[in-house]
């Protein structure tokens, strides 16, 4: 590969302090969980001042990157630093919920028919092979969450604002301005609507379907998986909406708009795992 | 974009000429990969030191049968730390400090692609380490499951087990931003004419290590989110009653495990088969066969990872086929060591330090390898499991074979990043300390492996004491020669011989075009790649 010579010299940038100030938040979220979790005094309020100096960190360090890709710091080489490394954060996501449809599977093909099985009866007398199954050990009915509800209305918005994050992309690409910042509006709202339909889900299970975290491993399985991907969610469309500010500030052009892309390619991939969740949690 | 990358680079200049932070502002803020290097050395070998007097503690105890110094308890969180401290808080980042010296020196690149998170990565290891220290002083103690962390035991602990999920959440995050960050700049960087068939082996081993490190970080801190959420709230992955298994939790530990102990091997690797050909005054053999061997190694240690839990009722066809999976294995490794002796064939083979410590890492790796292969069978395997064989198999390949080869490129890079020759007396008696005491410490647990010691226990049968007076011997003598390489490392950062840009003179790269010690932004803009200096 050659590079043109503008883009072979190299960008470094300046000493920075924010990834110290990460490091304190971290330190300071991880204590306040051990002591909240454990009810020892002042958990909550280390595990908040941890969020606040999080915060503070994501401005400060985010404000930094954006401040030096507007004023022209980042070259050819530097772009394409940058899309590799979305591409691999992008993979070490999937694999993070390859870990819970994994226990998802083992559980349904491995765990439920063994608790089942003749050798087990001694133990669990009368436990029966089904899903959804709350274990062996418990006695308190709950129901099943149905796939044709809300759960396929979440399917239809999320794979809509696929689509308007594209077609956003595409005002980007055309000079359209407009059009972007409604595609990005209508992405964002998507996703917004999604989760109040989420938060409304869970309301319902634990109100009136008794269906909650404590519901053996179909509760544990159904809010692991469901929860991170909301959190994803929520993450996605905090990314959405500082791109649509950037937008509205004037920021990026037809070429350079790596941060856009970025942000689209985290949007697909949450919406990829959602089907998957769709199929495997509500579905089958 | 011609002016905009000429903005970049005279920012570039200015900040040179304002100076950079100094004191300990330098080092919080710095953006320097040699600085950060330096860091991530300093800290695994304190970190060395710290699990190291964890396992004198526990070879204190296992010196005479019965109950000494420590409790039980106590002795299984010594046990637990001394392994995730050793594992993540020495091999790992010491093999991550080499990689931020010399990648971007051997690829000809500016710094690492993204020298800012860079930092980042390294400033979560201490926030981890205190949360894993700390643990020992909270109500209930640290961790005491073993460093597998196996429920049930890992849900009934007290809070210094939440302490060490958390520290193992921020050093995931930490190999993973690491990572992303190699992978990029090895993609992304290399000096144009650098392809990657010219690549340094080096880097190759660390593509395919943070390959393995992307790819299975995130199911760890999956499997420890589970344990957190059966512990605090509720759920019932690993508990039957709720319809959940124990077991599961080992097999996704596994899934991550297995890979992580090539993630310890193949930066090994990589330095060995740099240290080798210099001083055997020949290129490398079969250098695209290693890079294969390392991509199949990285590949199929997906695939293997059951062969830790024969024991656990899995069928006997799932035994069968990790069985042959995992001695499958082999096959690439042998090549590997295959050519690292053929290298040496008919070379002009001088020892100076760093080959001491490739060739001690040769001879025991590849006895800590074939007892892998002993353990592999699963017949076998059902008498050695949880024994001391086990133990001293995995300290071959992990002590023997990770650190001598962290010894090897620490001796032969050391001239490179201070300046000085170092004291190779020293170096030797270091080599020849470490070499002879690690076999004493533990050749003889193999027997007592053999003869059904188990692991994890402080307190033994009579029939086992001798043996672990000798093993007892060896550890105090292995740790304290561990002090030698301390005083080296002063010696050499202090003064010393004038080392030449190349002192080796069978060395080859495009780290050794560059002055020693080399300059502190080594390349500012590509260089030019002489194809003599392929392959590293
Ligand atoms: C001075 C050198 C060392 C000595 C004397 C030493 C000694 C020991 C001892 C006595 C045990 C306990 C075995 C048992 O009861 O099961 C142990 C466990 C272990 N060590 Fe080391 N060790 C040393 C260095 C290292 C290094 C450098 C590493 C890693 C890179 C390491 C990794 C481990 C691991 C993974 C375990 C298993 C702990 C468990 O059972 O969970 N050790 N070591
Ligand atoms: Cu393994």
């Amino acid at each position: 590969m050659s590079h043109p010579a503008s883009a072979s010299r190299y960008f470094v940038p300046q000493p920075s302090h924010w990834p110290l100030v990460g490091s304190i938040a971290l330190l300071l979220l991880a204590t306040g969980a051990v002591l909240l979790m454990n009810s020892v005094a002042n958990g909550g309020l280390v595990l908040t001042g941890g969020f606040v100096v999080l915060a503070v960190m994501l401005f400060g360090w985010f404000g930094r990157v954006i401040g030096e890709s507007e004023g022209q710091r980042y070259n050819l080489q530097v772009d394409r630093s940058f899309r590799w490394a979305m591409g691999w954060f992008i993979f070490s996501e999937v694999m993070f919920f390859v870990a819970f449809f994994g226990a998802l599977f083992y559980i349904r093909v491995l765990a439920i028919p063994d608790l089942a099985s003749p050798e087990q009866a001694a133990l669990w007398e009368g436990f029966q092979d089904s899903w959804p199954s709350a274990g062996p050990g418990a006695s308190d009915p709950f129901s099943k969450m149905h796939a044709w509800g809300i759960p396929a209305v979440n399917t239809l918005l999320l794979l809509t604002s696929g689509a308007t994050l594209t077609w956003a992309h595409w005002g980007l690409i055309a000079e359209k301005r407009t059009q972007l910042i409604i595609g990005l509006l209508l992405t964002i709202a998507l996703g917004v609507v999604f989760l109040c339909f989420q938060v409304y889900e869970y309301g319902e299970a634990y109100a009136h379907m008794n269906l909650k975290m404590t519901t053996g491993v179909y509760g544990s399985t159904f809010y692991m998986l469901t929860g991170f991907h909301g959190f994803h969610v929520t993450l996605g469309v905090t990314m959405l909406t500082v791109i649509l500010l950037r937008v509205l500030k004037g920021h990026f052009t037809a070429e350079r708009h790596f941060a856009f892309e970025g942000v689209a390619w985290y949007w697909h991939f949450v919406d990829v795992v959602w089907l998957g969740l769709f199929i495997v949690i509500y579905w089958l | 974009m011609q002016a905009t990358s000429h903005t970049g680079y005279a920012g570039h200049h200015d900040h040179d000429s304002h100076g950079h932070p100094t004191g300990w502002k330098r080092w919080v803020t710095t953006t320097n990969h040699k600085d950060i290097g330096s860091m991530y050395l300093w800290f695994s070998f304190v970190m060395f030191l710290v699990g190291g007097a964890m396992s004198l503690i526990i070879r204190a105890e296992l010196f005479t049968p019965g109950l000494q110094y420590v409790s039980p308890e106590f002795y299984n969180q010594m046990l637990t730390l001394h392994a995730l401290i050793m594992v993540f808080g020495a091999i790992m980042p010491a093999f991550v400090g080499f990689a931020n010296w010399m990648i971007p020196m051997m690829i000809g690149a500016s710094d690492m692609a993204f020298a800012r998170m860079n930092n980042w990565s390294f400033w979560l290891l201490p926030p981890a380490a205190i949360l894993l220290t700390a643990s020992i002083f909270v109500p209930g103690g640290a961790a005491g499951t073993g460093w597998t962390l196996y429920p049930p035991l890992s849900i009934q602990m007290g809070m210094g087990m939440d302490m060490a999920i958390f520290a193992v959440h921020i050093l995931g995050m930490s190999s993973i931003m690491g990572s992303i960050n190699i992978v990029t700049t090895i993609l992304n960087m290399r000096t144009p004419g650098m392809t990657l068939m010219k690549m340094p082996l080096f880097c190759w081993t660390w593509l395919v290590t943070a390959f393995l490190l992307i790819a299975s970080m995130p199911i760890l801190a999956g499997a420890v989110t589970m344990l957190l959420t059966d512990r605090h709230f509720g759920t019932s992955f690993f508990s039957a009653a709720g319809g959940g298994d124990p077991v599961l939790f080992q097999h996704i530990f596994w899934f991550f495990g297995h890979p992580e102990v090539y993630i310890i091997a193949l930066p090994a690797f990589g330095v060995v088969s740099h240290v080798i050909p210099a001083f055997s005054r020949k290129p490398l053999f079969g250098y695209v066969s290693m890079v294969y061997a390392i991509a199949a190694i990285g590949l199929i240690s997906f695939f293997v990872w059951a062969h830790h839990m024969y024991v656990t009722g899995i069928p006997l066809t799932g035994q069968l086929y990790f069985m042959y999976a995992t001695m499958l294995i082999a096959v690439p490794t042998g090549v590997k060591v295959f050519n690292w002796v053929t290298t040496m064939w008919r070379g002009s083979l001088t020892f100076e330090t760093p080959m001491l410590f490739a060739l001690g890492f040769l001879v025991l790796f590849t006895i800590g390898g074939l007892t892998g292969l002993v353990l592999a069978m699963t017949a076998v395997d059902i008498q050695l499991q949880d024994t001391y064989y086990v133990v001293a198999h995995f300290h071959y390949v992990m002590v023997a074979g990770a650190l001598f080869s962290a010894y090897a490129g620490l001796y032969f890079w050391l001239p490179k990043w201070t300046g000085h020759m170092y004291n190779e007396t020293l170096g030797k008696w270091h080599f020849w300390l470490s070499m002879i005491f690690f076999n004493i410490a533990f050749f003889p647990q193999h027997f007592l492996g053999l003869a059904g010691m188990p692991r994890r226990i402080p307190d033994y049968a009579q029939q086992f004491a001798d043996f672990n007076v000798i093993s007892g011997i060896g550890a105090f003598g292995f740790g304290f020669s561990q002090l030698l390489v301390l005083v080296v490392v002063f010696q050499a950062v202090k003064g010393g011989a004038r080392a030449a840009s190349r002192p080796w003179d069978g060395a080859h790269g495009l780290e050794w075009t560059v002055p020693s010690p080399a300059p502190y932004h080594t390349f500012e803009d590509p260089p030019h790649f002489d194809q003599a200096e392929a392959h590293g």
